[in-house]
């Protein structure tokens, strides 16, 4: 199947020629194409209904409330890690918002741009409690299973060269098969992004036989991914990110934005559309951020009901909180 | 004939009124069409690609990989190039493939000839093996298989060993009580066959002479103490660390190392397998000459493996292993048989077989009834009969399908994706197109591949087609 999407990718490429903006392009078809994780719980999962859920999803149902104030005017194209990029670059999807790591040659070699980061993550481990390590450091000689076509087996080989050890690395097509094949005993440990662990640990047949290992071994900034080469895109994009940073900061939730509207508060007036329009300079109504806060929510509304506290997955803030409470979240402000 | 028509006499017609001119012409133009259409199809991917920024060229084909792939048959660590990558792939394709077709082939043809047997009881495993195996998808057989292997196999921690072995000379009471035995046998076997009318004496005899090899080849593989007690040791020797070791891991083999001396042994190998050539040259001229047929498959296992074990002993075994040792999570050194590896192959090989032994039977049936018949009215038996009469003759109808099916395997070796089997579907269309971005080309290479491997497949099974094929009357 992934050939085939593969295949209809380099088709695309073949047809499609110069086109118009990306915004013009979503508002003629009615709705916004994202592509979307096949199937990991707190980032793009579909429910037992068939709704997504998940904090990437989170982030385009944003997308669509800021431009058709209508948050289910989004298609999901759940995409593998191997086709995610040619899917976005065909022009398949509009938007990518699947876990994907921010890196410099995916901006420079593959004609893409990242926008705000909207979960900061990094790889580790886990492995089960009986082998009775407390390190990924203690993991010399093991067979890891790995989930391949991502960057993760390159940091894996990184992290056991520099430290001197030797391992096994399985490398299997998809998330499911390999966590199986951890599950069964093939492999004595499994690495993914943290984020992803505490997801497929879910799936494992005794969860709480397994343990996370404290190490992370590499920087995964994920952040939704759009094609070079349309700034007002791009921007929409970045600045739905922010808009649901600032939000938080400012203490607007889905649950007062409409008294938030009455603030006296400067730049709750701006962000809310209230004074200036801000929206114009993307292509948007001025009551962009409105409709965001509205459908969605603030960022961490959206953390703690797709990941954290108020999910299975239980993750804590950590490096995802605002800048202001010790995290790395920042955003520039709105005026 | 063709000049006769070009002759003098030809009317003179306008050029695009001749047929040859305008077929010509005909051909020109598709063939103009057809190119054009691939380079605009080409120039347009080029230049899209390039406008979005994503390679065009084969530059990553000489960058570090950066990434390990745990069965490499080439040497090959994480510093290595994508280049090195690829190759690594494609053997590991080769080499599941290789096997696999030789594994099938020899399932589907006992199968294919079961399905035919007078037996019901052969006759029905076949059946019902191959309409099984043919009808449940393959990928799902694959992960079966997969979890058949890997479930009932324990951790590295409590594998399943073998002691280690050691080859020697059996002592003297060994290969005496051998000998003794190996005499006997072989005189109650002739008694057995002189006494054909007496179905009891024969029965008796045959069952003594069964007896008499069994101990002679207990005698001289493990010694003849297992039978009188007194001390002595046959050819094989167990003990020390173990040796082989079969856990969740895969199968673990002692690593072979070949010392000074070894030379001799690959010498002796090589001179056996002369020997046994010319020996087969020699059984077959006197065989048109008198009928005299020679003992030709024990002659030549004799000496392909006889002249070998001989040197290996006389050169005082120049051979050490070197034995996995279990070292905290796994076993090092040694070699390892990856379950990934054996998995596939067993799906592979098994499904196949399912679509050769069908090809076989259509061969078979398509030879007429007579020629059985009138092999066993020369006297042949059933199995000379099959293998010199009917098999020959029904390789005409099952060489093209069979070819087919060998492609199939092949292609369908790409399927090693699914349960981590380093391929070169998953490691160079898989990490290296991810890790590159260049899919084009990936892809592009890819293809040419498996185009390559299934061109080349097709040219030997054609090769081997011609030089069996029968002179047309």
């Amino acid at each position: 199947m992934k050939h085939l999407l593969i295949a209809a990718g380099l088709t695309a490429c073949l047809a499609t020629g110069a086109s118009a903006g990306v915004l013009d392009n979503v508002k003629q078809r009615g709705f916004l194409s994202c592509g979307s994780n096949t199937g990991l719980a707190g980032f793009g999962l579909p429910d037992d209904k068939g709704v997504w859920t998940g904090l990437d999803v989170e982030f385009c149902r944003a997308v669509a409330a800021a431009i058709f104030d209508d948050p289910t005017k989004v298609k999901f194209i759940p995409l593998t890690a191997k086709d995610r990029f040619t899917a976005l670059q065909s022009g398949e999807v509009d938007v990518l918002a699947r876990n994907g790591t921010w890196t410099q040659s995916r901006e420079a070699e593959l004609g893409l741009n990242f926008g705000g980061v909207n979960y900061y993550d990094g790889q580790g481990f886990m492995t089960r409690k009986k082998n009775n390590i407390s390190s990924a450091l203690e993991l010399n000689g093991a067979s890891v299973c790995v989930q391949q076509g991502t960057t993760t087996e390159l940091n894996l080989s990184d992290f056991f060269r520099s430290n001197n050890m030797k391992y096994e690395g399985i490398a299997f097509a998809t998330a499911d098969e390999a966590i199986k094949a951890y599950d069964s005993g093939r492999c004595d440990a499994f690495t993914t992004d943290v984020s992803q662990l505490y997801a497929e640990k879910l799936k494992l047949v005794n969860p709480d036989d397994t343990i996370v290992l404290p190490e992370v071994i590499s920087k995964e900034p994920l952040a939704p991914a759009v094609r070079q080469g349309d700034s007002q895109w791009f921007n929409i994009i970045r600045w739905t990110h922010y808009a649901m940073l600032n939000a938080e900061e400012l203490g607007v939730t889905r649950a007062n934005v409409d008294e938030k509207v009455k603030s006296p508060m400067p730049e709750v007036r701006r962000l809310l559309g209230v004074e200036g329009d801000f929206g114009k300079g993307m292509g948007l109504t001025k009551d962009w951020a409105y409709r965001i806060v509205k459908h969605v929510g603030n960022y961490g509304e959206s953390f703690e009901r797709t990941v954290g506290e108020n999910s299975k997955l239980k993750i804590k803030r950590g490096l995802n909180n605002l800048w202001s409470k010790g995290g790395l979240q920042y955003a520039p402000p709105v005026r | 004939m063709s000049g006769g028509e070009q002759g003098a006499a030809r009317p003179q017609v306008p050029l695009l009124h001749d047929p040859r001119f305008r077929g010509i012409l005909a051909q020109a133009l598709t063939a103009l069409v057809v190119i054009s259409l691939i380079w605009a199809a080409v120039d347009n991917a080029a230049t899209n690609m390039r406008a979005r920024g994503i390679p065009t060229n084969f530059d990553f084909w000489d960058r570090t990989s950066g990434f390990d792939v745990n069965q490499t048959l080439i040497a090959y660590s994480a510093i290595s190039t994508y280049g090195q990558a690829f190759w690594v792939g494609l053997l590991n394709t080769l080499l599941v493939a290789g096997i696999g077709i030789v594994f099938a082939t020899l399932l589907g043809f006992l199968l294919g000839v079961m399905r035919l047997s007078a037996n019901w009881a052969a006759r029905s495993f076949a059946a019902i093996y191959v309409e099984t195996l043919r009808n449940v998808p393959l990928l799902l057989q694959l992960l079966f298989w997969y979890n058949a292997i890997l479930t009932p196999l324990p951790a590295p921690r409590a594998s399943l060993g073998m002691p280690s072995v050691t080859l020697t000379w059996p002592d003297a009471p060994s290969f005496a009580l051998a000998l003794a035995a190996a005499g006997g046998a072989f005189f109650a076997a002739r008694f057995a066959r002189s006494r054909a009318e007496d179905d009891a004496r024969e029965l008796l005899a045959s069952v003594g002479a069964a007896l008499g090899w069994i101990v002679a080849l207990v005698a001289l593989l493990f010694g003849a103490s297992v039978f009188i007690g007194a001390p002595g040791g046959g050819v094989l020797h167990w003990g020390g660390p173990a040796g082989v070791y079969l856990n969740n891991r895969g199968l673990l083999l002692p690593d072979p190392r070949f010392g000074p001396g070894f030379e001799w042994v690959m010498a002796a190998l090589a001179l056996g397998v002369a020997l046994s050539l010319a020996f087969g040259i020699w059984a077959r001229r006197r065989q048109a000459l008198s009928g005299a047929q020679s003992p030709l498959a024990l002659v030549s296992l004799a000496l392909i493996l006889g002249l070998p074990l001989l040197a290996f002993f006389a050169a005082g075994g120049p051979v050490t292993l070197e034995y996995p040792v279990l070292r905290g999570f796994n076993f090092q050194g040694g070699v390892r048989v990856l379950p990934e590896f054996v998995a596939l192959l067993l799906g592979l090989s098994l499904y196949t077989a399912a679509f050769i032994a069908e090809e076989v039977r259509a061969g078979v049936q398509s030879v007429a009834r007579g020629q059985t018949e009138a092999a066993h009215a020369l006297g042949l038996r059933a199995a000379p009969t099959l293998r010199l009469v009917v098999l020959p003759q029904a390789m005409r109808v099952i060489l093209p399908p069979l070819t087919s099916q060998y492609l199939n395997l092949t292609k369908n070796s790409s399927l090693a994706v699914f349960i981590g089997y380093p391929d070169l579907v998953q490691v160079f269309m898989g990490t290296v197109l991810n890790q590159t971005g260049a899919a084009v080309q990936v892809i592009a290479v890819t293809m040419a591949v498996y185009l390559t491997i299934s061109l080349a497949t097709s040219g030997l099974m054609a090769l081997y087609a011609r030089r069996t094929a029968w002179a047309e009357r």
